[in-house]
């Protein structure tokens, strides 16, 4: 203090008052500032933006292709910068999303808003989403059925039939999607293990008779499998051939098979309740679906489901191990050099950049205890490892070693907590020191213990750069658990939020047509690890109330 | 209280001697923290079933000497003691006794009351319980009479199962001496059991002391000399830790032998 001198007027000290609470100011406006921007433009994503159509002037080559016009969404207005002669104003220009990359080749249009002669927003366009090629825009024309029949979009029946032929194909899509990969995925599994047991049974030949059952039985998964995939294509031979004809915004007409159609609706004539219902749907969808599209399109339910069971297990690894060396160290160490020496270290681990976990993770895990794994208990799948790399249980164990320091440190303060009165009551009543410490000590420090799992978890359930390297990928095939035996899968790789945050980021084919669900997902990831930890100080709650009612 | 305290000194007048066999002895005593001795070649020996007060300014030692009778003082590192403390028939150092023993047989109430975040019944029952008894009955029974000695039964009866930690300072205080009792111990150790309590509740306090020193040895630790000449039979007087004066209460309050303990009941100093 002695180096700045206080302020010669009011009390002494009060400019220091003033000055921490602008620096909490500072930090409470940054934080919902990110908070603001992220939901915006997470949740601006599923609001259904009303569709332009913009006429160029006359002889303006602004238009695609020379087009005099075109129909899209208005993204955004900026000062051109580019192409100017320095000095001069810069020009005003628009960028609109246009959709109909396949007709296109692209989904985004900048134009100068000077080459506009006018613009509006003509009732009955449509938005249709489409498996492929993203959303087409345009004028419906009519439906085109597979027996030949042209139903003209100014029929009545128009809007109804060509919502059931997209319900039905959706559903036709579900049944396909069930019989190829739940019935014929487990088929398949089986198929694979009576395999390997065969190739067991012909490195050390035994019981022949042995060897016939297998055969048999492999045979017979064999002869299911044919017929699981005859349904197969029974159900694919049922995918309608109608097509939808939109007339687009340059003047040609486009045809979108039915069978590729996910959803279309027309916002311009939508009021202001049937977009909100629309947001309220697209946003569910977007937290059940799968992925489409290289993960541009779609939900992100794979993902949400992996960051959940992945923060799940670590948790469960983290809480004992950090909890039995808070103890050891607290309790039973001696309170010497030694002990110091481990806390410093175990404080300075809490500051080790995740990636170096992340490398531990690889060397160690996946390729030592992964490798030893791999080689006795599943030396008939090599060379395709199994444990062997990265997976579900060596990401949440390197995560896990990751957040232990924050465990220990708070889990150790929670037993210092604990008054020494209780303590010597506990043992003047003839307790062990071990039943003093469950019986008394561990009740009491709990609650302490709980944050300290709640800081681990919303240190890892943020975590990419580690997981990197140790599981997770941009496409899980199948979720880590499911009903095919035992279960739970931990040797599968999986999806996460934070990576597909990066992914859709940084890696994605189309980044400008990324951008917004990279902040929906965002939003989303923030909302997962805000659920994980109100779920773990609704518990701490419950324990601190049980606490106070001694409930124990 | 003032007639209690009257009654005790015309019971204990007419014999100066201890009449009851020494049950706590302390032989040579020595004790140190560290380097620092906090009791010097104590000799002291504790009667049976009967109250004996510990007096002395703050720091000579009271405590120590408390806590070495069930070892309280082996937690802390760097303790030594040389001479012997014994309990009953053996010394407690004795190879022989296991520390957890001894602390089944000397139950301890502490300055500050500290029940456990457990509820009422629990907090009673919890040696039991740490010994690995669960019959129910026997429980139950524990608590009901564990309680009525600690005349706290009629106050809780009906909320056994409710947190300990709702119950007044003085109820609490109360429940700590259920839960020492609760094991039957032979000795009963209370360190100013009293100084956090308001005057209702120590009055209650000191009734129970003369009821439970029909059944337990009661050593108690306190800095109220009217306390002390109430509720006990024998006091021992302490400073810069030793052991200055161990008489009958009634001598002690109206006849001291040494001027030092007469200064300090008259409260000249400390
Ligand atoms: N845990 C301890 N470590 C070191 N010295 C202690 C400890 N407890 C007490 N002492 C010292 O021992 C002496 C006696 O303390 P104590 O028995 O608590 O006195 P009293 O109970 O009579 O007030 C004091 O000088 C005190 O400082
Ligand atoms: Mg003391």
């Amino acid at each position: 203090m002695s180096e700045h001198p206080p302020p010669s007027t009011g009390s002494p000290g009060e400019a220091w008052v003033w000055f921490a609470g602008l620096g909490l100011v500072t930090g409470l406006a940054m934080v919902l500032g990110l908070l603001a921007v992220i939901t915006w433009n997470g949740l601006g994503v599923f609001w259904p933006k009303d569709i332009l159509k913009v006429d160029f002037k006359e002889g303006s080559a602004a238009g695609i292709g020379g087009a005099p016009a075109l129909l899209g969404e208005l993204i955004k207005t900026q000062e051109r910068k580019m192409g100017q002669a320095p000095g001069q104003p810069l020009p005003m220009e628009w960028q609109v999303f246009t959709g109909n990359k396949d007709r296109y080749g692209q989904m985004f249009k900048y134009f100068d808003a000077a080459e506009i002669a006018s613009h509006s927003k003509p009732a009955g366009v449509a938005r249709v989403e489409r498996l492929e090629y993203g959303p087409a825009l345009g004028f419906p024309r009519s439906l085109n059925q597979d027996d030949g029949g042209v139903l003209p979009a100014t029929d009545a029946t128009f809007e109804k039939k060509l919502r059931e032929a997209i319900s039905g194909q959706r559903a036709l899509r579900r049944d396909l999607r069930r019989v190829e990969k739940n019935e014929i995925g487990a088929v398949n599994a089986r198929i694979e293990s009576l395999r390997l047991k065969a190739k067991r049974l012909e490195r050390n030949p035994g019981d022949p008779a042995k060897r016939a059952e297998i055969q048999r039985k492999i045979d017979a998964a064999q002869t299911e499998y044919e017929a699981l995939s005859a349904r197969a294509r029974e159900i694919r031979g049922r995918k309608s051939g109608a097509r939808l004809v939109l007339a687009l915004g340059t003047g040609e007409e486009s045809e979108v098979p039915v069978g590729q159609i996910v959803d279309t609706w027309r916002p311009n004539d939508m009021n202001a309740a049937q977009k909100t219902g629309h947001f309220l749907a697209a946003i569910g969808s977007y937290i059940v679906d799968e992925p489409r599209e290289a993960n541009t399109e779609g939900g992100v339910f794979p993902a949400i489901f992996g960051t959940f069971v992945m923060t799940l297990l670590m948790s469960l690894a983290v809480m004992p191990f950090g909890v039995v060396a808070a103890i050891y160290l607290r309790e039973y160490a001696h309170q010497g050099s030694f002990v110091r020496g481990v806390r410093i270290a175990v404080n300075n681990l809490a500051g080790v950049p995740s990636i170096v976990y992340g490398v531990f993770g690889l060397g160690f895990f996946v390729y030592v205890i992964g490798g030893s794994l791999d080689r006795l208990f599943f030396a008939d799948r090599l060379p395709s490892p199994t444990f062997g790399t990265g997976g579900l249980l060596w990401a949440a164990l390197t995560l896990a070693l990751m957040t232990v320091p924050v465990v220990i440190v708070s889990t150790e303060e929670a037993l210092a907590a604990v008054s020494r009165g209780v303590r010597e009551g506990a043992l003047a009543c003839g307790a062990s020191k071990w039943q003093t410490i469950r019986s008394v000590v561990l009740p009491a420090a709990a609650p302490g213990m709980l944050t300290g799992l709640i800081l681990a978890m919303a240190r890892g359930a943020g975590e990419v750069a580690p997981l990197m390297i140790v599981g997770v990928v941009k496409l899980a095939p199948e979720l880590p658990i499911d009903g095919l035996f035992p279960f739970i899968h931990l040797e599968r790789k999986f999806m996460h939020l934070g990576f597909h945050i990066y992914d859709l980021g940084f890696q994605s084919p189309d980044s400008e047509a990324a951008k917004p669900m990279v902040f929906a997902t965002t939003l989303l990831l923030i909302a997962l690890v805000v659920a994980l930890n109100a779920g773990a100080i609704l518990l701490r709650n419950r324990l601190r109330k049980k606490l106070a009612t001694g409930a124990f | 209280m003032q007639q209690t305290a009257t009654k005790t000194l015309e019971v204990l007048a007419p014999s100066e001697a201890p009449e009851n066999p020494a049950y706590i002895r302390f032989l040579r005593y020595h004790f140190w923290y560290g380097a620092a001795q906090a009791l010097h070649g104590i000799d002291l020996d504790i009667p049976e079933k009967r109250v004996t007060a510990l007096i002395g300014p703050s720091g000579c030692g009271k405590s120590t000497l408390l806590r070495n009778i069930n070892r309280m003082n082996d937690l802390i590192d760097g303790v030594r003691h040389t001479g012997d403390l014994i309990l009953g028939a053996h010394s407690v150092y004795d190879p022989s006794v296991e520390v957890i023993g001894l602390r089944k047989r000397v139950g301890m109430v502490f300055q500050k009351s500290n029940p456990f975040p457990k509820s009422i019944y629990e907090n009673v029952i919890f040696a039991l319980r740490m010994a690995g008894r669960t019959d129910r009955r026997l429980l139950d029974e524990t608590v009901e009479k564990s309680l009525r000695d600690a005349a706290l039964w009629d106050e809780v009866k009906d909320r056994l199962h409710e947190s300990a930690l709702g119950l007044s300072g003085g109820q609490q205080q109360r429940l700590c001496i259920a839960r020492a009792v609760a094991n039957r111990p032979e000795v009963l150790l209370m360190d100013e059991p009293c100084s956090a309590l308001d005057p209702i509740a120590t009055g209650k306090v000191e009734e129970l002391m003369h009821e439970l020193k029909k059944n337990y040895t009661i050593v108690i630790v306190t800095h109220n000399m009217q306390q002390a000449a109430r509720v006990s039979d024998f006091t021992a007087f302490f400073y810069l830790g030793r052991l200055v004066e161990f008489n009958p209460t009634a001598t002690i309050f109206l006849n001291p032998s040494q001027k030092r303990t007469e200064d300090y009941i008259s409260g000249r100093f400390g």
